[in-house]
């Protein structure tokens, strides 16, 4: 591949007794989706953790577009392109869905220590910020407040607010989580949407949402990744049969 | 310098309570010093009436934990599942409750409490090291308790729920432990632990509404140094803040006196003593912000 | 609340502040002119609370040492001669907004219980500071030579010119706190309150912020010292004691946190509590305290919430 957007060396994270993450080797190419899939406890979200700047590695290396992120800050990744969704939704609840992703846009446009003008006159973040919630399709949700949304929609708003960043890569962590059959299909044709215009790294569990959206798939297990692959190789890699011990991984 | 170690152990008698609670219920308790207030308020009521300094101890000390269990089913109850803001209001309102009614039954005034005959005199520690035998005694109970604690929660039943519950309170409430009996008495526990830290600071400090309050600002020095949940960190926290305060306010001023005038010296002596505690705090905050001792939660 | 309900319900508050100078000239009861302008003085240093904590989330014990501050950097300049409130006063304001940037850049670094346990440690050495110092009175406190001199026909030593110099300065505070609240500035602060992890994951490094509302709210509290000083024309380090943050908190909580004008109705319900039951007994308190538990358990969103249309926090 040519030079990974994305290039993960020997990254490390234990909790007490416990190794969250053993020795992880990953590349992602700009502009593919590589989805992250095992079983529970495999330490995906921690990965993710780790990407955003949430969480500090103990040993390893992050660089991202050349440079090396490892010590940032999950602040000032968001300002060399990356971006993050929430497995369990986490968003401003007491503003308003379209302040949410104002603030985001807001967060992006220069530097905060403005105290005269109201924020909501500012056309240069209401405006982007109304054309990303009619990208997620809550073009009509702008005025409530997000926290009465319901949990599809939280979770769209997620998505939002990761977009409203302008991000060169997407960490999305279980987007579809905890919703139902009709939000998920919505959800997974947003994202559809985002292929190739965004580089994501997907952790799914739920393996329709996988198939229909990754270029490639890694395969975590305790902490490490056992096995990376187009679809097709990883459905027929008998390590990955055996790590979901019973599982059908659905043809 | 045993003046010091006498101040520690007195911080931490107030501090193992303080930070037992809060490690435990997650509660801020800042009325703890109410109790401590109360203890030693108990003491001398009870010298009082009975005159008798060992039956006056040992019914402060009943009296101030069924207070403090009164406190908790009445009025702390409720406080668990709020935040700590609602949990600073409420035991803040309990603070000026009990600072009147102390007021209001035994006046502003402060109250003389004596050491008793049989405790006061020195004590020869060392050849030419005479001690006041009330103080000594103050660390020897001191210490006591601090073992005491040590073998109650690290071998005993009571104190395997006591670790438990810290680390996962609803995982010991589905084991069918009954956590609200629990949690009044490790409250109860703590509040007694006080009140022996006010009774014994009764004959040394003096007893007026208020007390409390000094004390708990140094405790809460003592347990965000020490680690907040933590009892070895309480009592290591108070040793070294007893330590410190006392040396540096015996010390600082005198040494200060050979490098600038004393006139300054007398100035900022004082001043520089009295927040070198403070400054202590904040440096162990900035290379170890969890405190020397952190207890371990999920 | 509405925006517009908000602002005629401050416009209603200040009117009726206004008024008052003439309600007690009608009963010749001078002594309301000096009730309502330690309410209002308290007001202005409620408020200055209610940027960190109502609406940052900051649950800051220790207010009371920037007002404590605002209140000496008037006396200590004013025992040495110079008493124009045109020096004092910024000098009240720098010298608290440099003591909150000292004590924030610390704190800050800390968050939930650590915060508000170390917060009230700094407070509280300031106050113990303050009563070894003997050249400014240490325990004793110190008067206030004169009041300050703001020049001109403006003679802060006439009852009703200082109490229309406190009025119009709480107006203007209520009217640039409404256009921080809404700025962008005011914005992160209220983000900060509702998911601060949020917040520094769409990109705002959120530290910086926070530093800057501490900063800003330990001035305008260093600015309500500096009135108060005026007022009382005695102080002591009792200003600073953290049962006087106490005292500040209650009244934001009491009248309302996260809203400007909560913490105005807070302060006047208290002092004018205070002033009541006092009257009753001596020991007050004793019904206050209990009182104070009840109002936390059973009506968070304070006197504020109970006024028509009330409820629905600013946002």
């Amino acid at each position: 591949m040519a030079e990974p957007l994305l290039e993960v060396r020997g990254l490390r994270k234990r909790f007490g007794g416990l190794v969250a993450t053993d020795g992880v080797d990953l590349d992602v190419a700009e502009g593919e989706t590589l989805a992250v899939i095992g079983p529970n406890g495999a330490g995906k979200t921690t990965l993710i953790g780790q990407l955003s700047g949430d969480l500090k590695p103990d040993a390893g290396t992050i660089e991202f577009a050349g440079a090396d992120v490892t010590a940032l800050p999950a602040s000032a990744r968001s300002h060399r392109g990356l971006a993050r969704s929430f497995q369990i939704t986490s968003i401003f609840r007491e503003f308003s869905t379209l302040d949410n992703v104002a603030l985001a846009v807001q967060a992006h446009a220069g530097h905060s220590f403005r105290f005269w003008r109201p924020a909501r006159a500012e056309a240069a973040l209401r405006e982007p910020a109304r054309a990303i919630l009619e990208q997620v399709g809550l073009g009509a949700r702008g005025d409530v407040p997000a926290g009465t949304l319901a949990h599809g929609e939280q979770r769209q708003l997620e998505i939002a607010m990761a977009l409203a960043t302008r991000p060169r890569l997407l960490l999305l962590d279980e987007p579809v989580a905890g919703m139902g059959l009709d939000e998920s299909a919505r959800m997974v044709q947003l994202l559809r949407t985002l292929r190739g215009r965004h580089t994501i790294v997907l952790v799914e569990h739920d393996m329709d949402v996988v198939w229909a959206l990754a270029d490639r798939i890694s395969v975590m297990v305790y902490g490490r990744v056992i096995a990376t692959g187009s679809p097709e190789a990883i459905r027929a890699n008998p390590e990955v049969r055996r790590a979901y011990l019973g599982e059908e991984i659905p043809a | 310098m045993l003046n010091g170690l006498q101040l520690g152990v007195m911080l931490f008698l107030v501090a193992a309570g303080l930070t037992l609670v809060f490690g435990i219920m997650n509660l801020i308790n800042l009325a703890h010093g109410s109790l401590y207030m109360v203890g030693a308020y108990f003491a001398v009521a009870f010298l009082g009436w009975t005159g008798s300094f060992a039956a006056a101890v040992v019914l402060a000390l009943l009296a101030t934990l069924v207070v403090g269990m009164l406190v908790e089913m009445i009025a702390l109850r409720t406080l668990y599942e709020r935040d700590h803001l609602d949990q600073v209001l409420a035991t803040f309102g309990l603070i000026l409750f009990f600072n009147e009614l102390v007021a209001i039954v035994w006046g502003r005034a402060a109250l003389f409490a004596t050491i008793p005959p049989a405790l006061g005199g020195f004590v020869e520690l060392l050849p030419g090291l005479r001690y006041p035998v009330y103080r000594a005694l103050i660390i020897l109970v001191g210490l006591a308790v601090a073992l005491l604690l040590y073998v109650v929660v690290s071998r005993t039943r009571l104190g395997m729920l006591i670790r438990a519950g810290a680390s996962n309170r609803t995982m010991v409430a589905a084991l069918g432990v009954n956590i609200r009996l629990l949690y009044t008495v490790v409250f109860g526990f703590g509040a007694a632990l006080a009140g022996l830290g006010g009774l014994m600071a009764g004959p040394i400090y003096t007893v007026q509404p208020g007390m409390g309050e000094e004390l708990l600002i140094e405790v809460l020095v003592v347990i965000v140094i020490g680690g907040i949940g933590s009892i070895r960190g309480a009592l290591v926290g108070a040793i070294v803040v007893g330590m410190v305060d006392t040396l540096g306010r015996t010390f600082l001023k005198p040494m200060l006196a050979t490098v600038v005038s004393p006139a300054a010296a007398d100035t900022a002596g004082p001043a520089l003593a009295s927040m070198l505690i403070y400054i202590l705090m904040a440096a162990v905050l900035y290379f170890r912000p969890q405190g020397l001792f952190p207890a371990a939660r999920s | 609340m509405t925006s517009r309900r908000r602002a005629l319900t401050l416009v209603a508050v200040l009117a009726a502040l206004a008024a008052v100078p003439l309600a007690a000239a009608a009963v010749d009861e001078p002594f309301y002119l000096d009730l309502f302008g330690r309410i209002m003085i308290f007001a202005i240093a409620a408020v200055s609370l209610d940027i960190i904590l109502g609406y940052g989330g900051m649950v800051s014990l220790g207010h009371a040492a920037y007002v404590g501050i605002g209140a000496y950097a008037v006396a200590i300049p004013a025992l040495h001669g110079v008493h124009s409130a045109w020096l004092q006063w910024p000098l009240a304001m720098a010298l608290a907004g440099l003591a909150a940037l000292v004590i924030g850049a610390v704190s800050l670094r800390t968050s939930g219980v650590y915060f508000i346990m170390i917060t009230l440690a700094f407070a509280q050495m300031l106050y113990y500071v303050g009563i070894s110092i003997e050249p400014w009175g240490g325990d004793d406190g110190m008067r206030l030579a004169q009041r300050s001199q703001l020049g001109g026909p403006l003679d802060l030593g006439d009852p009703h010119v200082f109490y229309y110099v406190v009025l119009v300065i709480l107006a203007v505070l209520l009217l640039a706190g409404e256009r921080v609240i809404h700025a962008r500035f005011g914005t992160v602060i209220r983000a900060v309150k509702s998911n601060e992890a949020r917040l520094q994951a769409i990109g705002v490094a959120s530290f910086r912020y926070k530093l800057a509302a501490f900063v800003l709210a330990g001035a305008v509290g260093g600015l309500a010292g500096a009135l108060l000083a005026n007022q009382t024309e005695y102080l002591t380090p009792s200003f600073m004691h953290w049962t006087r943050s106490g005292d500040i908190m209650v009244m934001v909580i009491l009248g309302g946190m996260g809203t400007l004008g909560g913490p105005v109705l807070g302060a006047a319900a208290y002092l004018l509590l205070e002033n009541v039951l006092s009257a009753w007994t001596v020991h007050w308190q004793v019904i206050l305290g209990p009182l104070l538990v009840l109002v936390v358990l059973y009506a968070r969103g304070g006197l504020w919430s109970l006024l028509p249309g009330g409820g629905r926090r600013d946002g």
